[in-house]
């Protein structure tokens, strides 16, 4: 059973779809197993696992990075990733990096309008070495965004930040998702972060999901809702973290 | 008796702020000064008669016959030929150099094909191969501009290739999830992130093209710089040979602040620390 291509959407109504997807690595054991995973459009997901769960090897694979070896991935054709550091090139000014590859007249205004978005116009052209680790990463979602994306993944964005640049960035992206309604895979390993912004939460370990929950807190929340406590510790027991 | 101890800077008053800058003038003053007093010393040693004019000439010397040699068009006629063996040989270089460094940076089989041949060549020296290229080419132009080409080309080489090597892997990754196409992908990505280092290997590729020039225009020309040092020789014009001195020392010192000038330029990037950095 091998399809490696993004073929037409089987389930309309479905943004990603992943059937039975097994990776290994040179014969050892798999690091996905049999894994069906499937996310609506415009809803957002957050992944969590410890490290060597599977996590980075999912979201390689929905990226198009790693190719599907045994199993199925559907999805569609606009996607964009932000990843753990921000992968802007030095040496082209930050508008530019928005635009990278995006050859189309009038994408120098969509570019600034997105970065307006994110809060960084005042940065258009800066060179991304003097921004700060906040500004840098503003800049990568800018960069995922202006591409309009049906599906957005995101690989621990925030993890690298201090923390309270994480609680702007998290309200940040909270209220883009909002605005622009596409899926989105969040990989995170804080579970606050997961039950502060996704619809579901699903627990990854050793290739396969172990929990898969939604998460239906109302919107905006705060970590004092009341939800929040027993699908902390729900989650929290899923990674195998006891609280006392 | 007690455990607090109080940090403080010198306090510096207007007073002493202008002090340390009339210090600052002062010290580059004197770097300056100690080439000028040896200069001097070196005049006042010939015109006494301790220095003879047969071993060195003496400073105002030089001049004068600097200055003759421009009036009666030997030096500019000279130089016009140095420059352009130069020129070509090292447009030679950088051409030959970034093809080869392309072609190994970017594929596997390129790097199979082309490094493992340049990197047994490279140890051979460039300089080594004057007799080979006098068999080969004769003595006209074409063996001292392939001398420069082939000694200035290793540099370009070896640095850009390092350069592409080194990309950063997940910087390539990147470009490919944001649908860059291969070509998009070489010039967004490699060339500018390989550019620090090709001005690197072009810094040293200009050095080592004049040092080739040298020993090709002393060895067997009819022209050039080297070849009016070596004619000087015979006429024990020890002022004609410092002039031809003088004008390499200009010329490297020149080009060095060309290549500086471009990796300000085109690594405006940069933050500061790390622009213009001396080789």
């Amino acid at each position: 059973m091998t399809h490696t291509h993004s073929h037409s959407d089987p389930h309309p109504g479905t943004a990603v779809i992943v059937e039975q997807l097994t990776r290994r690595f040179n014969n050892g054991p798999p690091v996905l197993d049999g894994l069906d995973l499937a996310i609506a459009p415009g809803e957002f997901v957050a992944l969590l696992g410890h490290s060597g769960s599977g996590k980075s090897t999912l979201l390689r694979t929905l990226a198009g990075l790693d190719p599907v070896t045994d199993g199925a991935v559907t999805r569609p054709r606009e996607v964009s990733v932000v990843f753990q550091e921000h992968r802007l090139l030095p040496w082209k000014r930050v508008w530019k990096n928005i635009v990278l590859g995006q050859e189309d007249k009038g994408i120098r205004q969509r570019a600034e309008a997105v970065l307006e978005e994110v809060g960084l116009s005042h940065r258009s052209n800066a060179w991304p070495l003097t921004l700060s680790g906040g500004e840098a990463q503003r800049a990568a979602l800018a960069r995922a965004l202006v591409r309009e994306p049906a599906f957005l993944m995101l690989d621990e964005p925030f993890a690298a930040l201090d923390a309270l640049t994480r609680l702007k960035m998290q309200q940040l992206v909270a209220d883009l998702w909002k605005k622009h309604g596409c899926a989105v895979l969040l990989v995170t390993h804080d579970v606050d972060e997961a039950l502060l912004l996704a619809d579901r939460a699903v627990v990854l370990e050793r290739g396969r999901i172990r929990v898969d929950v939604p998460i239906t807190i109302p919107r905006p929340r705060r970590h004092s809702d009341p939800g929040f406590e027993g699908l902390r510790s729900l989650l929290l027991d899923a990674l195998g973290v006891h609280a006392a | 008796m007690s455990d607090a101890i109080t940090l403080t800077g010198p306090y510096k008053t207007a007073e002493a702020k202008g002090k340390t800058r009339s210090l600052r003038t002062l010290v580059s003053i004197r770097r300056y000064a100690s080439p000028l007093v040896l200069v001097c010393l070196w005049q006042v040693a010939c015109s006494l008669g301790f220095l003879s004019t047969r071993l060195v000439a003496s400073p105002l010397q030089i001049v004068v016959t600097g200055w003759t040699l421009v009036r009666d068009g030997t030096l500019p006629f000279n130089l016009g030929v140095s420059l352009l063996r130069a020129g070509s040989g090292l447009g030679l270089a950088i051409t030959l150099g970034v093809a080869l460094a392309l072609i190994s940076g970017l594929s596997r089989i390129g790097e199979d094909v082309v490094d493992a041949p340049l990197q047994i060549l490279r140890t051979l020296p460039a300089l080594a191969l004057v007799p080979l290229y006098i068999l080969w080419f004769g003595i006209g132009e074409t063996p001292k501009i392939l001398l420069v080409a082939v000694g200035a080309m290793f540099p370009i080489y070896l640095n850009l290739h390092k350069g592409i090597r080194s990309i950063d892997p997940k910087l390539v990754e990147m470009a490919s999830t944001l649908g860059l196409s291969r070509w998009q992908t070489i010039r967004d990505v490699f060339l500018p992130g390989a550019l620090p280092d090709f001005l690197t290997g072009l810094r040293y590729a200009v050095g080592v093209s004049w040092l080739m020039l040298v020993v090709a225009e002393q060895v067997n020309a009819e022209s050039g710089i080297g070849h009016m040092m070596m004619d000087a020789q015979d006429f024990l014009r020890t002022d004609i040979i410092l002039v031809g001195l003088l004008v390499y020392g200009v010329l490297g010192l020149m080009s060095d602040q060309i290549v500086r000038f471009l990796e300000n330029t085109l690594l405006a990037w940069r933050p500061d620390g790390r622009k213009g950095r001396s080789a």
